[in-house]
């Protein structure tokens, strides 16, 4: 008989944690209160937060979204301890897309929508069909196109040259083999982007304008006629609303002028501007598009008078062209070389400076002879220019320096992300390969662009780029920005790739090899799908970075969020604005760079395959 | 039996310079080399060219001319009839100090913030997370100009710290002025000063040094020679008895004792700022550039710091901590002996880079009127010589310098911490 009177044979049942451990009192326990130490430190946090927001939270929803001035602010505040919202209410739009044309605002926003649609296959492979990727490198000439504007041929004539480029490429290599291709692909390349590209649109210009040019005068008359109808209606609406407001606004001024200003007038002016606001904007918005029409009325007007010019423009050409001729050939040797203006004032200050031997009959050839060319140029400018304008059929143009606000460092940041990664992924390979002259060349530019700030990159972008380019090129400011900020990342870029390159083992290098690839196969297939997935963080890293650097082209003067703050600062109506402007342009910034920094870590979990 | 014989020597063919790998690594080389060296040649032909058509000789000669502006904030002595050189000079002194004062205070904030990102108290993590999130996702700039517009539109004026009842009060015992046209503070005087050291009689890079200061910092020097003597004395005695003799005040002494003797005999004394007229005299004045570039650039990098320097405590492996007390070490023991020594080593590289981010976003500066080397040389100097080439290159030349020798130093330090493997 057994000893033991009881054997359990199953589990008692799992007993509950204490309560303290559990819940919101245990985790609070846990977290906030674990020590002495902890739970002081938790309640001098607290206290701070509790007095940070009571002075940030009545700041913050502060009646002004409809103050015109900040004196209207401080009225309507009585005492300026509250947001000043009226600076954002009035400046907003400006703060997004500068002095870019109201009417082409779309243009912009499509944009920055397809831009998304563009960036769907490389963002969210997954979810969309391969084939949008056509629309992918579609994008990037469409882009240009919807911001710039200009004839819709003209990214169509891009694309054009890639074609040309990649069949007769094809077709050479086909007959005579590889190399031939090849470098028949890169001189079919160069003469359409150098010659092909620009007398081909030329050709259709003259094509299209001289068959348009009549029919153009003609609509050109017309929209004038409607123009000033509208500059009349315009001017109407903006009298009939002043009228309406004069009441309002004399009774606002009355309050304004007060010494005291009681809780009770603070109420009326706060009614008194809600009741304003819509008009005033209105106002602003008339008053602007009143500025378009006087600028396209002027515009047409010129347009127009050049168009009738032109028969006689191109009936005086040949002459032009043979005086030219004849007055350079008839030029003694001594100073037949000046080719300039420029070159002409320099010979100029020599006579005078180092007392050069030249008859001053000789210096009135010259003269003669540059000015004749110069004539000559102007007349083929312009010609060309007219030619242009009225064969545009597409988007109206717009010059960079409206370009500003958020849109400015929107097309910087995306265009030099663009390229930059690409630029860096071919500069880390170089920096990786043991060829040592182009390894050498590679590490030089990488730790130069490093070594200095991008401050005096942007500096050499607004002063010394023209002095390194060919005499006579001038070409868009935002686009030498452009050209530098890319340089600049693709410096960061090729490091940070470098990094991953650095990550893979060798024997990674050495299957690749082992299976028969070469070098360009094992780098596409092997090499870069694992070196750029270890890059991510440091590539978005430097995404982040270089949008955050695109503010500062408001040093160079450039129209940036940060460039129109100091504009708007200097506005009598806005002086001693501070928080309000530059908390809303720090949101705009906050919001792109950490949805950025967002994504990279959600790629970053879906790429891994380690466990 | 098979003997193995070299493969038959085929002549060299022009089609091998492309298919052979052999040569074909020397074919690409070659003409990345013709390729790089034409597009050099064409750059230097285009500026001869558009400068040849300018009427412009490149030369250096303006740097010796009178540089005819004045600069308000700068560590030696300059005037307006000075020649360019020298305010290029006082520009280079003042991107150093602030790269010096932005280094050492962003470290410190951002090694606190660091820690704290990993403390177990929820609210503080997640308190300085947010912090770090907000300052990071911002460009530099705008926390500058930022920074800039609160000191000038939010600090009392120097009229207000006047009167009776004043509107605005100085800090810290009355030391300290806070006001819109500058920080004011106290400044050290010597009342038997040494004189000053004058380095490079009469060129114009000539400065004086201070021989107070040098006496001051030979006597720190000494005093932390002799106090890690002591503290290796200590070391011996514990190896060989296994105690510890307590050092603490000795080595302390050895520090404070001497460098308290020196200042007394310097005749140390505070200089302290006063409201005299319209404005704020004696003391160092601090303008509002100087602490908007100080304050944005620190907090700005303190924040990326604060991420290093998480990063490199997390990369420590838990292991190390738990075998360490294992052993019986406490935990400061741990963090001293264990922890920081490896962490330093995953720290310290990128810490340096950030110092020399720093260095270089110190260039903004003249967003805010702070006179470093881009806002004189780059800056007036190129406005008033009209000097673009030579300025911009000479500035360019000169962080490149400042960048190389940091990052000398940083690979110094790596050869020296690397692990080494066996």
């Amino acid at each position: 008989m057994s000893t033991v009177s009881y054997v359990r044979t199953e589990l008692l049942p799992e007993k509950a944690p204490p309560a303290s451990t559990v819940g919101a009192i245990g985790w609070a326990r846990e977290k906030l209160f674990s020590s002495y130490l902890n739970s002081a430190i938790t309640v001098v946090f607290l206290i701070a937060i509790f007095y940070l927001l009571k002075g940030l939270i009545p700041w913050f929803f502060s009646p002004t979204w409809d103050a015109g001035s900040i004196k209207e602010c401080q009225a309507i505040t009585a005492g300026g301890h509250g947001a000043c919202w009226g600076v954002i209410h009035d400046r907003w739009v400006q703060l997004l897309f500068g002095f870019y044309p109201a009417e082409h605002y779309w243009r912009p926003i499509l944009a920055f929508v397809l831009l998304f649609v563009a960036l769907a296959p490389i963002l969210f492979s997954e979810y969309v069909p391969r084939k949008l990727i056509w629309f992918s490198a579609f994008y990037v000439l469409l882009m240009p196109w919807l911001l710039w504007g200009g004839a819709f041929w003209s990214p169509l004539l891009i694309v054009l040259g890639f074609a040309l480029t990649y069949y007769g490429g094809k077709f050479i290599s086909q007959k005579f083999g590889a190399p031939a291709g090849m470098i028949a692909a890169v001189v079919i390349f160069a003469a359409w982007f150098l010659y092909g590209l620009g007398a081909t649109n030329y050709g259709i210009n003259r094509a299209v304008g001289q068959m348009r040019l009549d029919s153009k005068i003609q609509e050109l008359t017309q929209q004038i006629d409607s123009l000033k109808a509208q500059r009349v209606d315009i001017r109407e609406q903006i009298a009939d609303i002043l009228a309406r407001t004069r009441d309002t606004e004399a009774k606002v001024d009355e309050i304004l002028s007060k010494d005291v200003i009681t809780d009770e007038d603070s109420k009326t002016l706060h009614d008194l501007l809600d009741e304003l606001a819509p008009a005033r904007i209105e106002v602003a918005r008339l008053r602007t598009r009143l500025n378009n029409i006087n600028q396209a009325l002027a515009d047409d007007e010129t347009l127009i008078r050049q168009s009738k010019q032109m028969p006689a423009l191109i009936a005086a050409l040949p002459a032009k062209k043979a005086k030219a001729k004849e007055l350079r050939a008839a030029l003694p040797d001594t100073v037949s070389t000046i080719l300039t203006e420029n070159g002409l004032k320099s010979l100029i200050t020599r006579i005078r400076d180092d007392n050069l031997e030249i008859p001053r009959a000789d210096v009135a050839a010259i003269t003669a002879a540059i000015d004749a060319e110069k004539d000559l140029r102007n007349s083929l400018a312009k010609i060309q220019q007219v030619y242009a304008d009225v064969a545009r059929i597409g988007l109206k143009p717009v010059v960079s320096r409206d370009f500003g606000g958020l849109l400015l460092s929107l097309t910087i940041g995306v265009v030099a992300i663009a390229v930059s990664l690409p630029l860096g992924i071919v500069l880390a390979l170089g920096r990786q390969s043991n060829l040592p002259i182009i390894r050498a060349i590679c590490v030089g530019f990488i730790e130069f662009i490093r070594g200095v700030p991008l401050i005096t990159l942007l500096f050499v972008a607004s002063t010394l780029l023209n002095i390194f380019l060919p005499p006579g090129t001038n070409f868009d400011i935002i686009l030498r920005v452009i050209i530098m900020a890319t340089l600049f990342s693709a410096a960061y870029m090729a490091e940070v790739i470098r990094g991953g390159l650095a990550a893979i083992p060798k024997g990674q290098y050495e299957g690749a090899a082992s299976l028969g690839l070469n070098y360009w196969q094992s780098q596409r297939l092997i090499i870069m799908p694992q070196a750029l997935k270890i890059s991510i963080p440091g590539i978005v890293g430097s995404f982040i970075g270089l949008f955050k650097d695109t503010t500062l082209v408001s040093i160079i003067g450039l129209l940036d969020p940060i460039g129109l703050s100091n504009a708007i600062r200097a506005d009598t109506d806005w002086t001693g604005i501070v928080w309000e402007l530059y908390g809303f342009i720090a949101f705009l910034f906050f919001i792109f760079c950490f949805s950025m920094s967002r994504y990279s870590m959600y790629l970053e979990n879906k790429l891994k395959t380690s466990h | 039996m098979t003997t193995l014989t070299d493969p038959p020597k085929a002549a060299f063919k022009l089609s091998m310079l492309i298919y052979d790998t052999r040569y074909r690594s020397i074919t690409f080389q070659v003409i990345a080399m013709i390729g790089f060296l034409t597009l050099i040649g064409w750059l230097f032909n285009n500026t001869a060219q558009n400068l040849a058509d300018l009427g412009k000789q490149p030369s250096f000669g303006f740097l010796f001319q009178p540089s005819g502006y004045d600069i308000n904030q700068r560590l030696i002595e300059y005037n307006s009839q000075s020649p360019h050189l020298r305010a290029a000079f006082v520009g280079l002194l003042n991107t150093l100090l602030v790269a010096v004062m932005g280094c050492a205070t962003a470290t410190i904030i951002g090694v606190i913030i660091g820690v704290l990102r990993l403390s177990k108290n929820w609210l503080v993590a997640k308190v300085m997370t947010l912090y770090v999130e907000i300052i990071r996702n911002v460009p530099v700039l705008l926390w500058i100009v930022l920074t800039m517009a609160v000191l000038i539109e939010t600090m009392p004026s120097p009229r207000e710290f006047r009167g009776e009842n004043p509107a605005a009060s100085m800090y810290l015992f009355d030391s300290v002025a806070v006001t819109n046209r500058g920080v004011y503070i106290p400044e050290p005087l010597f009342s038997r000063s040494l004189g000053d050291l004058h380095l490079f009689g009469d060129s114009a890079l000539n400065f004086n040094i201070s021989l107070d200061l040098w006496l001051i910092i030979a006597v720190l020097i000494g005093g932390f020679f002799a106090s890690s003597l002591i503290r290796k004395r200590a070391d011996r005695i514990q190896e060989a008895t296994g105690e510890r003799p307590v050092t603490w005040y000795l080595r302390l002494g050895v520090i404070v004792v001497p460098l308290l003797i020196t200042l007394a005999a310097l005749g140390f004394h505070l200089g302290y700022p006063e409201l005299k007229g319209f404005n704020f005299q004696g003391g160092t004045h601090m303008r509002n550039s100087l602490i908007a570039l100080w304050l944005a650039l620190s907090l700005y990098t303190a924040a990326f710091i604060s991420e290093i320097v998480r990063a490199g405590i997390l990369a420590i492996d838990k292991g190390q901590t738990e075998a360490a007390a294992a052993l019986g070490m406490r935990p400061t023991m741990i963090m001293r002996l264990v922890v920081l020594p490896q962490a330093l080593r995953v720290i310290i590289p990128p810490l340096i880079s950030q110092y020399l981010n720093l260095t270089k976003n110190s260039s903004l500066a003249i967003a805010v009127g702070y006179m470093d080397i881009t806002g004189t040389l780059m800056g007036i100097t190129l406005n008033q010589t009209g000097r673009e080439l030579e300025t911009v290159l000479l500035g360019m030349l000169i962080y490149l310098t400042i960048s190389l020798l940091i990052s000398l130093v940083m690979n110094w330090y790596n050869e020296r911490v690397k692990l080494v493997e066996r």
